[in-house]
């Protein structure tokens, strides 16, 4: 019988329980009240009283109530079935909790996270006699458009031989597909699924490996700017409306992955109902299948019981790194980490542990950074890569990156999205500061051009900000001219609607050829003739560019009418060096300027925007290559560009 | 068994200490002094000792008061007479009419399944420009008006509660002044809306602590009413002073403070109450209109800071005006795709142009020479704010964008609007072309 304790004590979602026999910390324990089984798990053992925080409203429980404990950590199934599913924090699937128990949540209700009853078609791999370790490929089940692979248990100890292994056929999660008999002589049968503790990172990977590979995200001023990496992390702090749920909604529909799982953690339950009820008839734009396939929901919405939504996130991840041992890409989403850190604020404030900032517990920097480490590129056992990439929204107390979560997760993230909410109120969306933000790795874009570009817009708000305290007449025609040129290059590129079937997601190719082009743009100076023709110049550059961004990738208009705008920019650049010879390049003298400068002298049409294969790991962009012509027939002419795999790490 | 108790350990601010046992978390307990009785609910169990709060103050409590466990939690009455009705904040009649405890639901329910909600799509038409073109209001959203004393947020909460089309109004009053009570009374029952309203009012007279269920009980009776098909508005004043309840008691339970005073759960404290906004598959509907004084007209104070993460958007109320800046509906997506092909395109390059517009006035401000281009701009802003943002004008959404669409060709050539050649060659007034 399992061992048992009493409730001593209840404040909010934690109780206190007196208990006899030893029990483990987040050990699972359910509070038993009027036939319910509420679900707990030990947070705190002191002496022979132990802490558990519920995963259910508490009301009505009182001292005396039994408890029992489980000795099992707070785990999740994991094997087939579980893409397309939408579960509450613990993986309880929420569509088989509203069959049972209707319209509402009911207490203690829980539910298998996979379906036991469904049946699978099971190919092995493997024979009897053959050897397999923890994480071990026995055989596979088509789930969607992947071959998911049956792996041996992840907790399995040591080098087993296998005895029995099935014949192809059709299995459900109940049946012993394998028995393996380890070197302690002890047989064990071996299922479709397993389970493993949600807080213990999966490590069965041969060796981590730089996040080298651009994650294309579709949001242009990401992927050029501040990209993300395959197996990379990144953050998305923002005051509340500043847009990070719609950014994070759009990467989740259009992100370059195989797998992506939704973490909605504490917030609004209408907006995992927009992406449940939107997913189904949503293609994939890698597959055309329903995106809905691709995805996992796990969700702990605000008013969802609150010491699951620590769970959710660790959930979430789990799931994540279940998939990368197929040598999967999976992106995990979770929005947002914020109220994670206030569960866990909350919880210590119960459990009265000496607060720090804000009262937050001491330890949030270091669960936070853990909770990062979890993402990686690995190469597997059998030399595959799979990666989790995980990217997490903030939402910073009175907005400013100055509180303690944006700081800490700032510490433990590779790339840096700062929303604003001066931007988000003039409708500049998506509303990310150019100027804040930063990513350590490297993109579609090379590192020192992205730089460059960076530094113009700095120096074209210092000039607006200039502006504001000497007027325009107090700035010089060329730096007025840049400020517009910013303007322009943000009205046009860095601004996206996410609204529009075109213009919401961006192809590689697309954000190289338009950055090539306004790039050429930001650093050709130019001194116009005077203010207000310049500003007509630009309204009227701005229209033709944001009408060429409406139309789709694969219109034949498309690459003509990039053409078109270049050849208008260029004879607008001739004719105001005719009449004033201050035109010049602005470049500093580097290899890649003279490397460029090069490649033009041999083709003297192909722009500098041609360059292109920065990087070796060019496969993201090939898939998509099949979706859109290529952005400029000079391509191939690009002389092959030496990469450095590491240098991503340091290009800050 | 009812277990009572006749001495009272600690009485400090609104929560006192008893021993008792075999009572249960969450549950009532009436507490009563010689002529009165008082509702307390149980906040935290430690042993037999049982802390409770008071919901009437504990002001002139005595520690020889009995106390007498419900074995319930709060409930509110729940029956077809309830519309019409008036309530205080512990549900006891403040009309004078009969107590209504033949039906009761419980307060605080479990929350509703997410894949049991519906997508809101339908829009809540209410002649004010600057909520139906800019941001507008849907159908089952939660959204808060910002604002500070002395604006006319009630009278804007009840136009539009008017407007609102609802089958039936819920009014939560927290803090509420009693004239303003009078006036959300007397301004409901002139359009005859009295009859399908019912609320529970906290006025600034009642005991603070009192405010905390006030929420609870619109909300529960709400979501029944919701369930039972209808459409329901639930009307929500002030939230803060609901906040400010919250702090009191958190403060008096020695809990740490997390910001300002206010407890580490305030956030999940107000998404408990705003989560309960709802569309139904196969039934009904709880939109939530709440109105957020601002302390200090300061938009960082946790209390809006919080409300903001939860809600489905604010309309900022400043100067007797909805400004297009801080103003936000999250849910108008959902709905303006459908209403005229124009209308995104339209809403967000009036926004732009209008942050154009303040620069102006910054720069104006600051005694610098305007350019024929900020005098463009100048001429813009002008005419939004007097055509557009002033509350007295009402309109309907579609004369609201053809009076947009007359602005912009008034104050500007078309492509410097920043709009898409197709929408331009559709929608720009035809008399203005030639002149642009
Ligand atoms: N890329 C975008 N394009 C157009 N509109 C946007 C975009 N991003 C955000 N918005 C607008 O801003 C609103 C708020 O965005 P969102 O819900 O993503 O904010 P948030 O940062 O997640 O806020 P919170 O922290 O409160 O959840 C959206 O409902 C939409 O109207
Ligand atoms: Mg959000």
């Amino acid at each position: 019988m399992a061992p048992h304790g009493a409730i001593t004590g209840v404040n909010g979602s934690l109780i206190t329980v007196a208990f006899a026999a030893p029990v483990r910390r987040y050990e699972v324990a359910y509070a038993l009240r009027d036939g319910l089984r509420l679900k707990a798990e030990v947070v705190r053992i002191r002496g022979d009283r132990a802490d558990l925080q519920v995963f259910e409203s508490t009301a009505g429980l009182r001292p005396g109530d039994p408890v029992e404990f489980t000795g099992e950590l707070l785990s999740v199934e994991l094997g087939p079935g579980l893409l397309g599913r939408i579960y509450d924090g613990l993986q309880n699937p929420l569509h088989e909790l509203a069959e049972a128990g209707g319209v509402f949540l009911a207490r203690g209700a829980y539910r298998p996270g996979l379906d036991p009853d469904q049946s699978w078609p099971f190919t092995p791999a493997l024979r009897p006699g053959a050897v397999v370790e923890a994480g071990d490929t026995l055989g596979q089940v088509p789930e969607g458009r992947f071959a998911h692979a049956i792996m041996a248990p992840f907790d399995l100890a040591g080098r087993h031989r296998v005895c029995e292994i099935v014949a192809p056929g059709t299995y459900t999660l109940a049946d012993t597909v394998a028995v393996v008999e380890g070197e302690d002589g002890v047989r064990r049968p071996l299922r479709l699924g397993f389970r493993w503790p949600i807080k213990r990172a999966i490590r069965l990977w041969r060796e981590r490996l730089p996040p080298v590979e651009p994650l294309i995200t579709g949001v242009r001023i990401l992927d050029s700017l501040f990209p993300v990496a395959l197996g990379g992390t990144f953050c998305m702090p923002g005051p509340f409306g500043s847009g990070k749920t719609v950014l994070q909604q759009l990467t989740s529909r259009h992100a370059l992955v195989d797998i992506v799982i939704i973490a909605a953690c504490g917030e609004r339950a209408g907006e995992v109902v927009e992406t449940l009820r939107d997913f189904p008839h949503r293609p994939d734009p890698q597959t055309g299948r329903a995106l809905i396939e691709r995805t996992i929901i796990v969700c702990n919405t605000s008013s969802m019981p609150i010491a699951a939504r620590e769970a959710s996130v660790y959930t979430a991840v789990t799931l994540g790194e279940y998939y990368r041992q197929m040598g999967l890409q999976v992106l995990l989403l979770a929005d947002s980490t914020s109220r994670w850190a206030q569960a866990l604020r909350e919880r210590s404030g119960r459990l009265e542990e000496i607060p720090g900032e804000e009262a937050f517990p001491a330890y949030l920097e270091s669960t936070i950074a853990e909770f990062y480490e979890r993402a990686g590129r690995v190469r597997l056992r059998n030399g595959s890569i799979g990666t989790v990439t995980i990217g997490g929204t903030v939402s910073p107390a009175g907005g400013s990156f100055e509180e303690p979560v944006t700081q800490a997760t700032l510490k433990a993230v590779g790339a840096f999205h700062a929303l604003s909410r001066e931007r988000s109120d003039a409708r500049r969306f998506p509303a990310i500061d150019p100027l804040e933000s930063w990513s350590r790795y490297r993109g579609i874009i090379l590192p020192e051009r992205r730089e460059r570009v960076r530094r113009l817009l700095a120096r074209a708000h210092e000039i607006a900000e200039l502006m504001k305290v000497v007027g325009e007449e107090g700035t010089s025609l060329a730096d007025f001219a840049l400020h517009l040129k910013a303007e322009f290059f943000d009205a046009v590129f860095l601004q996206q609607n996410a609204y529009h079937p075109v213009d919401a997601a961006t192809p590689r190719a697309r954000s190289e050829a338009a950055f090539g082009l306004l790039q050429e743009i930001l650093e050709t100076e130019l001194v116009p003739g005077s203010r207000e023709e310049a500003r007509d110049f630009f309204v009227d550059l701005r229209r033709r560019v944001l009408d060429w961004n409406l139309l789709p990738w694969s219109a034949p208009a498309c690459v003509a009418g990039l053409a078109e705008i270049r050849a208008r920019w260029r004879s607008r650049v001739e004719a105001a060096a005719r009449t004033a010879p201050a035109l010049r390049r602005a470049l500093v003298e580097t290899d890649l300027d003279s490397s460029c400068r090069r490649a033009r002298r041999m083709r003297p049409e192909a722009p500098e925007d041609a360059v292109h294969a920065d990087h070796a790991d060019a496969t993201a962009g090939e898939e998509r290559a099949g979706e859109a012509p290529a952005a400029d027939e000079t391509l191939e002419e690009e002389p092959p560009k030496p990469t450095d795999e590491y240098d991503a790490l340091d290009d800050r | 068994m009812r277990w009572t108790t006749d001495s009272i350990r600690r009485i400090a601010g609104n929560v006192i200490e008893v021993q008792a046992r075999g009572v249960g978390y969450g549950e009532l307990a009436l507490v009563s002094s010689p002529g009165a009785a008082a509702l307390a609910q149980i906040i935290r169990l430690d042993g037999d000792a049982v802390f409770l709060q008071v919901l009437g103050g504990t002001a002139g409590l005595s520690s020889g008061d009995s106390v007498r466990f419900l074995e319930r939690a709060l409930e509110a009455p729940f029956t077809p007479h309830l519309l019409g009705r008036v309530f205080d904040g512990k549900g006891e009649p403040r009309d004078g009419g009969p107590r209504l405890l033949e039906a009761t639901v419980p307060v605080g329910g479990p929350p509703v399944n997410p894949v049991r909600r519906l997508k809101p799509s339908r829009m809540i038409r209410t002649a004010i420009p600057m909520i139906d073109l800019f941001n507008s209001l849907v159908e089952s959203q939660k959204i808060s008006i910002f604002t500070v004393a002395g604006e006319p947020y009630l009278e804007l909460l009840a136009r539009i509660a008017l407007q609102a089309d609802a089958e039936v109004i819920v009014l939560g009053g927290m803090g509420l002044r009693y004239d303003d009570y009078l006036f959300l009374r007397d301004t409901l029952e002139s359009a005859g809306a009295a009859a399908r309203t019912v609320a529970f009012v906290h006025t600034a007279a009642d005991p603070v602590v009192e405010c905390i269920a006030a929420p609870d009980l619109a909300l529960a009776v709400a979501e029944r009413f919701a369930l039972a098909g209808r459409r329901v508005l639930v009307l929500l004043t002030d939230m803060t002073s609901f906040c400010d309840a919250l702090k009191e008691v958190a403060i008096v339970m020695e809990q740490v403070p997390s910001n300002r005073g206010y407890p580490g759960d305030l956030y999940s404290q107000l998404a408990a109450r705003y989560e309960k906004a709802v569309a139904f598959e196969g039934a009904g509907s709880v939109t939530l209109l709440s109105v957020t004084t601002l302390p200090g007209n300061d938009i960082t104070h946790p209390v809006p800071d919080n409300t903001g993460y939860i809600t489905e958007g604010q309309y900022y109320l400043q100067n007797g005006r909805i400004e297009p800046f801080g103003s936000l509906s999250r849910l108008k997506q959902h709905v303006n795709a459908a209403t005229r092909a124009d209308h995104r395109t339209l809403m967000d390059a009036m926004i732009r142009l209008y942050a154009g517009y303040q620069e102006t006035l910054e720069k104006r401000a600051m005694g610098f020479a305007l350019s024929p281009w900020d005098g463009k701009l100048m001429r813009y802003g002008t005419l939004f704010e007097a055509r557009l943002m002033d509350l007295g004008v009402a309109m309907t959404l579609e004369t609201a964008l053809d009076l947009g669409w007359r602005i912009l060709a008034d104050c500007f050539a078309p492509a410097e609007t920043g709009i898409g050649s197709e929408l331009l060659a559709d929608f720009w007034p035809r008399e203005e072309a030639g002149r642009a």
